[in-house]
């Protein structure tokens, strides 16, 4: 019999207090499509390093058609047939496409060559890029394109693809799909990670779920429910949010016309925005990150100011307001950023109790710090939202993603907010931690709050949203109910069809 | 082959043993620098560390200069420590320094010969007000314009050090001086002197400010949410302004503490050990008290131990220039070496070295 193509045996890789694989086996044949599932921190990172070179395992073997396989640098990992799509991208903003892919290759030819090249590979895969266009100016989408074409530059026998459509519009996934079922046509093999089940029932034949570093178990995804696969991937039967239909109050945050002039060069300005939210409603926004999200959050939170009248809290002008003065109001807010923007990332979780809930948790009297108050405050929010720490003392850094996050949503809802406005709430965090995440922001609308939930993840929307608008290159469509929105029609929104029926119809 | 790595928590013990680290490493090269300029390394080292405070000798003269020294160190020192903490990098206490001591020395020679108790405290705050005034420049062009507050207030030394040439030479010479540059001595204008508290111990009013300057930077660090608010915009800039901190503002309080602070410095030395202006007034402390501030962990309590050292370098490095005659810039290279060392060190308490032979083996250790 033919050896498969990837084989890995045995695989552990231990970090100082922390063993991140233990014992991973298992194979990936040539023209499969292998899902790497798990909750953050399962080891699915580790390992695909370690596949691509960029750590060594402490035990276990691999085998490349049966030839063993120990790359100790990305680059020979490259010259094996070995390519990686990483989460984030490794791209220069203020250079273009061309440069961009020739910075990540071992013996770029020249630009023009280059460029020749891309153009061929991106029409070949059904991936339009125009290689002469600056980084800067693309979608988060594109800017997927250019490094999966730079990897497939290198025609990679084996394509690692880390949770690639977690910055996508639904019409980019399917592209995305398009071309991934073409490459497992011409033999090719893709290691996809991703918490996202739907898609890999519907692309992947082979599954290896990780949990706490060992494999727990081996599925046929298209066999499988996503419910199951779940239950699999957290080891406990997962509780699906719930809530009971809103009785909408009293309009709690009016944003008209916020037009805001963004502060970064290639960030997104908002123009003209315009949405409500009552007590007891949960507004979802949607959009590719990129288009104006942390503007919005900016200007909601006053890190930003804007004109006056420009938002209303309750009725009050509050577009010229600090962050100080917008939260004794109860307009708080969770930027998505958790790391040197939510929390600061070398301190400890009371001093990053204290950021935000200062003066709303009265932790501070003229001025002066209560630190025993602090650090009751940091213990509420760590026994009431799991966070998994060994104390309040320990730097927010060394938290994990999902528990950081749970650290900080809860440092906000814990103060009572009446307008709570969260961006990416669940980004890079684990199911579980996810699904409690959700249903903190559903129970504090049900206890009269207005929620704005600012996400990439249209599932998580649909989930806990009672209205839906897309951001797009800095405008917002017209909110519209969630119950009756089809996929397609969200789509359009995304593009910045504004909702094409409802226009039509006005 | 060396591979560092980073901690998940910074390191404790490392953040005090780099000072101390530092020092050990200071005397190795300082040693292997005297041995070069054909010195007796030991000598040389014990001189500077070890006869100011202890040998029959010289102890009776150095060891009272120990707190003259150390007062201005110390009390520039924490107030550079705040900014330093919010990430504002005020350069040029030592024009700060020098413009406090030219308007408390200004308010004094007004009023002469006046026997008025008032003159000492006008001077005091005459003295804090002039260094707050020339920080201002470098806050208000940073928050109006940004301009790079490093180099506004170290280019701004240099104009002060001209109107102190200015001040020595002209509006400020003593008219019964014959001529000669420099101002009346204060020191003979007992309502404008800042004498010895006790005799013997070093400690003028200036000692007594850097004590209060230290408590009241202490307690605003730990105890104050504009402490906590600085602290926050040194380490996470973006997590401040969530935070409702307020940038220019905090760059106008830390550049006008550190001035005010510097200004004073330079106040109680006109006053007290200076004597008068000078042209040569100013003597380096606004800038050596940067290295304290480092050195002592930009901590109050570490700046009190690390200007005490320094102040040692300085009186140490004075006698081996006069017993051994090492030539004066081997004491600033001394000093350099020292903020150099520390400054490397100061990986250690965020990563860690792995002697990387493989990857397996390092695992082990």
């Amino acid at each position: 019999m033919k050896p498969p193509l990837l084989s890995i045996k045995g695989l552990t890789k231990v970090y100082p207090g922390v063993v991140a694989n233990s014992e991973v086996t298992f194979d990936i044949g040539d023209g499969e499509v292998h899902a790497l599932l798990g909750e953050n921190g399962a080891g699915k990172s580790t390992l695909v390093k370690a596949i691509y070179g960029l750590i060594t395992p402490n035990e276990g073997v691999m085998e490349w058609r049966g030839v063993p396989y120990a790359p100790t640098a990305p680059s020979e990992a490259r010259a094996t047939g070995v390519a990686m799509v990483f989460q984030h991208f490794s791209l220069f903003d203020a250079m273009d496409v061309a440069e961009n892919v020739a910075l990540g290759m071992d013996n770029p030819p020249p630009i023009r060559e280059l460029a020749a090249k891309i153009t061929e590979v991106s029409h070949n895969y059904g991936l339009p890029l125009d290689p002469s266009r600056m980084v800067g100016d693309l979608s988060a989408g594109e800017r997927q394109r250019v490094e999966i074409i730079r990897c497939l530059l290198q025609n990679p026998q084996l394509l690692i693809m880390d949770e690639p459509t977690s910055v996508l519009t639904p019409q980019e996934v399917e592209i995305l799909f398009r071309t991934l079922r073409q490459l497992r046509s011409e033999g090719k093999s893709i290691l996809y990670i991703s918490h996202k089940l739907e898609e890999i029932r519907s692309l992947c034949e082979n599954a290896t779920v990780l949990r706490l570093g060992k494999v727990v178990g081996r599925a046929d995804p298209r066999e499988e429910s996503a419910r199951s696969l779940a239950e699999m991937m957290v080891g406990q039967s997962l509780h699906t949010p719930s809530r009971a239909p809103a009785q909408p109050g009293k309009l709690l945050l009016e944003v008209t016309d916020l037009s805001v002039t963004s502060p970064s060069a290639f960030g997104t300005s908002l123009r003209d925005v315009t949405f409500a939210v009552r007590a007891g409603e949960v507004l979802g926004i949607g959009g590719v990150a990129g288009n104006g999200q942390d503007e919005l959050l900016g200007a909601l939170s006053g890190e930003l100011r804007t004109a006056p009248d420009a938002i209303r809290m309750a009725g009050d002008p509050v577009g010229a307001t600090g962050p100080t003065a917008r939260r004794a109001l109860g307009l708080l807010c969770a930027p998505e950023e958790r790391l040197g923007h939510a929390a600061a990332p070398d301190m400890s979780l009371t001093e990053n109790a204290l950021l935000t809930g200062a003066y709303r948790e009265k932790l501070v009297r003229n001025g002066f710090i209560g630190w025993s108050k602090a650090r009751d405050f940091a213990e509420k929010i760590i026994l009431r939202f799991d966070v998994r720490t060994p104390g309040a003392h320990v730097a927010a850094r060394a938290l994990s993603g999902g528990n950081l996050q749970k650290f900080v949503i809860g440092r906000e809802i814990m103060q009572r907010p009446s307008v709570l406005i969260v961006n990416q709430p669940t980004w890079g965090v684990d199911a579980s931690a996810a699904a409690a995440i959700r249903q903190a922001l559903l129970d504090l609308a049900q206890a009269g709050a207005a929620v704005v939930v600012i996400s990439q993840d249209l599932d998580e929307l649909m989930e806990v949203a009672d209205n839906f608008a897309a951001l797009n290159g800095g405008r917002l469509s017209a909110p519209r109910p969630v119950q009756g929105l089809t996929m397609d029609q969200i789509g359009l929104m995304l593009g910045g069809a504004e909702g094409g029926e409802t226009d039509a119809a006005a | 082959m060396l591979r560092l790595e980073k901690r998940p928590n910074p390191s404790k013990f490392w953040n005090y043993a780099t000072p101390v680290t530092a020092v050990l490493l200071t005397m190795v090269a300082g040693g292997i620098l005297f041995m070069l300029l054909g010195k007796n390394p030991f000598e040389a080292i014990k001189l500077i560390f070890w006869d100011p405070l202890f040998s029959e000798q010289f102890a009776s003269y150095s060891r009272p200069q120990l707190l003259v020294k150390a007062g201005p160190l110390i009390l520039i020192a924490v107030g550079l420590s705040i900014g330093f903490r919010a990430g504002i990098w005020n350069i040029g206490a030592e024009g700060q320094y020098i413009i406090g001591a030219l308007c408390a020395a200004g308010v004094a020679l007004a009023f002469y010969p006046s026997e008025s108790w008032l003159v000492f405290p006008l001077m005091i705050v005459a003295g804090a007000f002039g260094g707050w005034l020339w920080a201002m420049i470098p806050a208000i062009l940073k928050t109006r314009f940004n301009t790079n507050e490093i180099l506004v207030s170290l280019l701004l030394v240099y104009v002060a050090e001209k109107l102190l040439a200015a001040a020595a030479t002209g509006f400020m010479r003593n008219p019964d001086g014959a001529g000669f540059p420099g101002s009346r001595n204060l020191n003979q204008y007992p309502a404008a002197a800042n004498h010895e508290l006790f005799a013997n111990t070093g400690l003028h009013w200036g000692g007594v400010a850097a004590f209060i300057a230290v408590l009241f930077t202490y307690i605003l660090l730990q105890r104050h949410i504009l402490g906590y608010h600085v602290q926050l915009a040194g380490q996470a800039p973006r997590a401040a302004r969530f935070a409702g901190v307020a940038p220019a503002r905090l760059v106008v309080l830390c550049l006008g503490l550190s001035g005010a602070f510097a200004g004073l410095a330079g106040m109680f030395e006109v006053a007290g050990p200076a004597r008068q202006i000078t042209i040569d007034f100013n003597a380096g402390y606004g800038f050596t008290a940067i290295i304290v501030a480092f050195l002592g962990r930009l901590h109050p309590v570490g700046i009190v131990l690390a200007g005490l050292l320094l102040a040692l370098t300085y009186i140490g490095g004075e006698l081996a220039q006069f017993m051994l005659n090492l030539p004066a810039a081997a004491i600033q290279v001394f000093q350099g070496m020292l903020l150099f060392f520390l400054l490397a060190l100061d990986v250690l308490s965020n990563y860690r070295i792995r002697l990387g032979v493989s990857p397996r083996a390092s695992e082990a250790v």
